[in-house]
């Protein structure tokens, strides 16, 4: 049965490095409605930043014009919380090489092919799915537990 | 984010505050990099000591400056991460890679 938030978030920002910090922060502020510890808050952040620079630099590396990055968030009843990070780019032809630990497309930008491990260490749970030439949407679930 | 320097003989002591991001970590490296030739850097220190945030821009900061300490024979060392960002560099095996020192701050 699908359950129905207690909340949900969206928001819509072009993919410009500044908005690193922006992107952290909402999803931060959206998840302090449940209180959480300041290890589980910084979890989150990291994975969003994760998430969000990836869009920035692998998903409209050559793009021109407006590059929207969406992000949207929601909570459940039982403290569960589902961010979605989403781009109109490029899209990754093999996603399990793309997870894999120190896989980077771009070694010369100073990349070391850790972002997706991150995201999943940090998270409870993170999928991915994407589509060549359209984009795609990166899918964190993180229970925040008050002790 | 922001950086100060300090000199002693030829190693260079860079310490970092505030964020890194991707965003900050762009304009950082060039700033570090363009202070280690100035200086003409033997050993450099990066403390981190004063961090709140870092990812995997972070690890490419400081995985970038080891190497171009390396190229010219000069070595690297990370000074005193909080447990948070030591947690990020560790995940991809910095540690094996170079010194984390953790020293009483004066
Ligand atoms: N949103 C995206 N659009 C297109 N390609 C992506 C996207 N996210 C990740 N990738 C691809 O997956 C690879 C692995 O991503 P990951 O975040 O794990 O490492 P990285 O970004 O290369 O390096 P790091 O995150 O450590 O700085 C990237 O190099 C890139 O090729
Ligand atoms: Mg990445």
């Amino acid at each position: 049965m699908k359950q129905t938030p207690v909340n949900r978030f969206k928001a819509e920002f072009p993919a410009k490095s500044i908005n690193e910090g922006y992107a952290r922060m909402v999803a931060a502020a959206f998840v302090s409605q449940l209180d959480p510890t300041v290890a589980d808050l910084a979890d989150i952040k990291t994975a969003v930043s994760e998430a969000v620079t990836n869009c920035i630099v692998h998903a409209y590396r050559d793009k021109e014009g407006y590059c929207p990055i969406y992000i949207s968030g929601a909570y459940y009843a039982d403290g569960r919380v589902v961010i979605s990070v989403r781009d109109k780019g490029c899209g990754i032809s093999d996603i399990k090489q793309a997870v894999t630990p120190l896989f980077t497309t771009d070694p010369a930008g100073e990349r070391s092919g850790m972002g997706f491990t991150i995201m999943e260490s940090f998270c409870d749970k993170m999928s991915v799915s994407s589509r060549v030439g359209k984009g795609t949407t990166v899918r964190l679930v993180k229970k925040i537990v008050r002790p | 984010m922001y950086i100060d320097y300090k000199l002693k003989g030829n190693v260079l002591t860079a310490s970092l505050h505030g964020e890194i991001d991707h965003h900050s970590a762009v304009i950082a490296r060039t700033e570090i990099d363009t202070e280690i030739d100035r200086v003409k850097a033997v050993g450099l220190n990066l403390d981190l000591s004063d961090i709140s945030f870092c990812d995997s821009s972070g690890l490419g900061l400081v995985m970038g400056r080891l190497k171009k300490m390396r190229a010219s024979g000069g070595s690297a060392v990370v000074l005193n991460p909080s447990e948070r960002v030591e947690k990020v560099l560790r995940l991809a095996g910095i540690d094996t890679l170079m010194p984390i020192k953790k020293e009483e701050l004066k």
